[in-house]
């Protein structure tokens, strides 16, 4: 701890920081990525460095899963447990590195060296099995690599030196459109919104009728003018880069290869409601893209994009910042986002008011999808009525898919908006399809009979991922992992999901360990409405998705392990007496209890 | 501006900025709640204050009233669902009414008894919260915890302590207080505070006065929590 002195680094972190107290989350992040980890009196210095609560450090510290207020290995590796990666063998080569190393999962090694275990989707699901070692991405996992990667741990290789193609992370863009086959100069959009003006550029985006691409599906055109209208000067532009959803992987992409769109749709953003600063909320998972989106933005700086008077406009100024996650699905939340910029847990909020009017510290906010925000760019260049002219009358434009699971060329497909389901499984060279889930764990899981639908906001609407399942996939065991992915990544803060999904879980893990009843579908039907219901954000309420339509459309797969068609106790009451026939020293047959007989009685 | 809403088929008039369950409250209405409290704003954690609009469940605590909306709340399938929530309270903490200090005076076992909890319903998660006894006037039984962050609320806003602090995520949160070492004694808590009375469940105990009041005498020993909650508005 010398090297570490706690009050020394916590000094240097917050001063970096400027001793902001908005900037907890991203001192929490360097201070770890100093010391390892972040141990009590390192919490406490902070705490006093910014003057806040100790509690209140801790609070935040113990919120995300990329935070470790306890001791984790100088290596840490977290196997991606998406159902893609799992489908792709990831539970074994788990297995096989935690033999290799000598460490149990989830445990830290004796030596502190090591630990593995898994952590929600890595956004990889293209080229999975997928791992992070210390918030690295390493892709294509097999036997070969975890062999080398055990070896590297072993032999204490820094990961710098380790060999560069582990690290490889591949765009894989199968079919380009608008979107992915625009080729223009950074600014030029810029230029054509500015020369339409303010007004006019709005205009253009109201004709284009663009939909949020983050899920929702809200108007774009309408949530700018209601941010533009709200009292206060101070207006802040957010590109939502949390992407946590399983099997979306497209805002990665367009942020590895298409960033000066991305940052250009921003700064159009800003332009249409006269915001002055723009944040980027980059999830920690996609950490390795920093350094290039740094990169990007200083040579929009240096090319007039971004700062005081952009593209020589008088009093258009505006800049952005990036800020990082650090693994925490439900801050894709508009409002929970906000909470984490402002260094908080990430808690959604009551909502009214809305971001819009009070959004970060309060002030007026546009929350977008980086999907959102680079078709912008497409509206100002072509303008809003030619960006009407594809897709369908409602879900105007192109979306983008991350497809993954059962095909043979998984990635990046943009379409307009209206395509088939079949059509895309055609395309990605899928066959012998028994499921797709669109829109990830949250969205729906279509069987065959439903494959002739459509992918536009009045079919089945979609954030973007795009997971297929073949006929030899057990669809009970894809929703018992989403369900434990909600559990996990449920923020806690209201009852309904925070009980609620720890239930559900509960009761998946009985079926699956064969002691499933009749009564369990029917509580689990139960609790998936009361969480749909009355659930504070769309994280409870979408919870039960998965397990609502599977049950619906593939119910066998869950009755299969049904013990007992009326109840069926989650514990064995035979097996509970074991330690009382130990301590009497009985076993007679007195001493047992026929759960079978009585319950077929 | 004010205007009138129908809450369960009656006209309920409010101001313009009131919430339904305040409007209805002030209109003689009691709607089931536990995370809020007339001197804090809305908190929206606990759900118990569901009601229906529209079609639509939301929370009445935080939804601000408005002209014409129609209410549901006291009907067999909004009581089921806040009968469910409670259930999912009882069975997430470790709750042992007959042994309690505060039976007779908790809001969440009077809100059992008036929605006619009859029993556990779902499997009991058991977790391991360890009691806090460390500090001379007060105890901590985290075992009761139900997150409604009003001790948190009151430490911060009206004692200006920060004492207490939430922690962990998911069913793994939890409360902490403000202390290197995690105890209540190491803080600058004091029984007199705002937060050591505001507990509505267990948790936050004064020590040596647990039965100085006998069960049976007790706050909502005699009367229903929808009665005894109006009458104190009073
Ligand atoms: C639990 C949860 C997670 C979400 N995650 C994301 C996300 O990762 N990215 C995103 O753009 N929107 C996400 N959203 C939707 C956002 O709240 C918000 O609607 C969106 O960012 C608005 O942008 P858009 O209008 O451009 O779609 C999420 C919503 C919920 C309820
Ligand atoms: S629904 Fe879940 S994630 Fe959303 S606020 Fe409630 S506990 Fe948090
Ligand atoms: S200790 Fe009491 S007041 Fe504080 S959050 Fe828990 S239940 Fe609420
Ligand atoms: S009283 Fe409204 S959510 Fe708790």
């Amino acid at each position: 701890m010398s090297q570490h002195d706690p009050v020394r680094v916590a000094e240097d972190v917050c001063l970096r920081h400027r001793r902001d107290r908005t900037r907890l989350l991203q001192v929490l992040i360097d201070a770890q990525e100093r010391v390892g980890w972040l141990p009590p009196p390192l919490l406490t210095a902070i705490a006093a460095q910014l003057d806040l609560p100790r509690a209140r450090v801790e609070g935040v510290a113990g919120f995300y899963s990329f935070l470790y207020p306890r001791p984790v290995g100088r290596y840490r590796v977290l196997f991606s447990d998406n159902i893609t990666d799992r489908m792709l063998g990831a539970p074994a080569l788990m297995e096989a590195l935690c033999g290799k190393l000598r460490v149990e999962p989830g445990k830290l090694s004796e030596d502190g060296l090591v630990s593995v275990a898994t952590t929600s989707c890595t956004g990889m699901c293209d080229q999975g099995p997928a791992l992070l070692v210390n918030g690295r991405p390493l892709t294509r996992l097999d036997h070969a690599r975890i062999d080398q990667i055990a070896e590297l741990i072993r032999r204490k290789q820094p990961l710098d030196a380790w060999p560069a193609e582990l690290f490889q992370v591949d765009d894989n863009i199968r079919r380009r459109d608008a979107l992915l086959g625009l080729s223009q100069q950074p600014g030029e959009a810029l230029a054509a919104a500015i020369a339409r003006g303010r007004d006019g550029w709005l205009e253009q985006m109201h004709l284009a009728k663009l939909r949020g691409r983050g899920g929702a599906g809200f108007t774009t055109a309408v949530k700018w003018m209601a941010c533009r209208d709200a009292a206060g000067a101070d207006k802040v532009v957010v590109c939502n880069a949390d992407e946590g959803e399983p099997g979306t992987f497209k805002d990665r992409v367009l942020l590895a290869s298409f960033a000066d769109l991305v940052f250009e749709g921003m700064t159009l953003a800003a332009w249409a409601v006269g915001a002055r600063q723009g944040l980027l909320y980059l999830r920690g998972e996609y950490r390795y893209l920093l350094d290039g989106l740094r990169t990007t933005l200083a040579r929009r700086r240096a090319a007039g994009l971004l700062g005081q008077g952009i593209l020589g406009e008088a009093g258009f100024d505006f800049d952005i910042d990036i800020h990082l996650g650090a693994g925490a699905y439900v801050c894709g939340e508009e409002s929970a986002l906000l909470e984490s910029l402002e260094g908080k847990r990430g808690t959604p909020r009551i909502r009214p008011p809305f971001p819009v009017t009070h959004g970060y510290l309060g002030r007026p906010t546009v929350v977008n999808n980086v999907e959102t925000l680079a078709k912008t760019t497409l509206i100002a260049l072509a303008g809003g009525t030619a960006f009407a002219a594809t897709g369908t009358a409602q879900s105007t434009g192109t979306k983008l898919l991350s497809i993954s699971g059962d095909c043979a060329r998984p990635g990046i497909y943009e379409y307009p908006f209206g395509v088939s389901v079949d059509r895309v499984l055609e395309d990605c060279g899928a066959s012998d399809v028994q499921a797709v889930q669109v829109g990830g764990a949250s969205g729906v899981t279509l069987a065959g009979y439903e494959f002739h639908r459509r992918i536009a906001f009045e079919d089945v609407p979609t954030a973007g991922a795009f997971m297929v399942f073949d006929s030899s996939r057990d669809m009970f065991e894809v929703a018992r992992n989403f369900v434990h992915f909600f559990a996990h990544e449920s923020c806690g803060f209201c009852t309904p999901c925070r009980v609620g999904t720890a239930l559900l879980e509960g009761y998946m893990d009985k079926l699956a360990a064969g002691h499933g009843a009749k009564m369990d579908l029917a509580d689990i039907e139960w609790i998936g409405r009361l969480l749909k219901n009355a659930s504070h954000c769309g994280l409870g309420a979408s919870a039960p998705n998965p397990v609502a339509d599977t049950l619906l459309k593939f119910r066998p797969a869950y009755e299969r392990r049904l013990k007992n068609l009326d109840f069926e106790p989650a514990f064995d009451l035979d097996a509970a007496l074991a330690p009382a026939r130990r301590i009497t020293g009985r076993d007679d047959p007195g001493a047992h209890l026929d759960t079978a007989q009585e319950t077929s009685q | 501006m004010s205007g009138t809403f129908l809450f369960d088929g009656q006209p309920v008039p409010f101001t313009d900025g009131q919430t339904i369950l305040q409007a209805a409250r002030a209109a003689g209405h009691y709607i089931a709640h536990l995370c809020w409290h007339p001197d804090f704003p809305p908190h929206g954690s606990c759900k118990l204050c569901i009601v229906k609009v529209a079609g639509r469940h939301v929370s009445s605590c935080a939804m601000p009233a408005k002209e014409g909306m129609e209410v549901e709340s006291n009907t067999p399938e909004i009581n089921g669902e806040r009968r469910a929530l409670l259930q999912m309270l009882f069975v997430e903490g470790n709750h042992f009414c007959p042994s309690c200090e505060k039976s007779g005076n908790c809001q969440l076992q009077a809100l059992a008894y008036d929605l006619e909890m009859l029993t556990p319903r779902f499997n009991h998660f058991f977790p391991d919260r360890p009691v806090d006894a460390s500090h001379p006037e007060v105890l901590l039984d985290f075992n009761r915890c139900i997150f409604c962050e009003l001790c948190v609320r009151a430490s911060r806003d009206v004692d200006g302590k920060n004492v207490f602090a939430l922690t962990g995520r998911g069913i793994h949160k939890h409360l902490v207080v403000n202390a290197e070492s995690g105890r209540l004694a190491d803080t600058d808590f004091s029984a007199a505070d705002l937060a050591a009375n505001i507990c509505p469940v267990g948790v936050i105990l004064k020590k040596r006065v647990g039965f100085a009041q006998p069960i049976g005498a007790r706050k909502y020993d005699a009367q229903p929590i929808h009665v005894v909650a109006m009458q104190e508005d009073k």
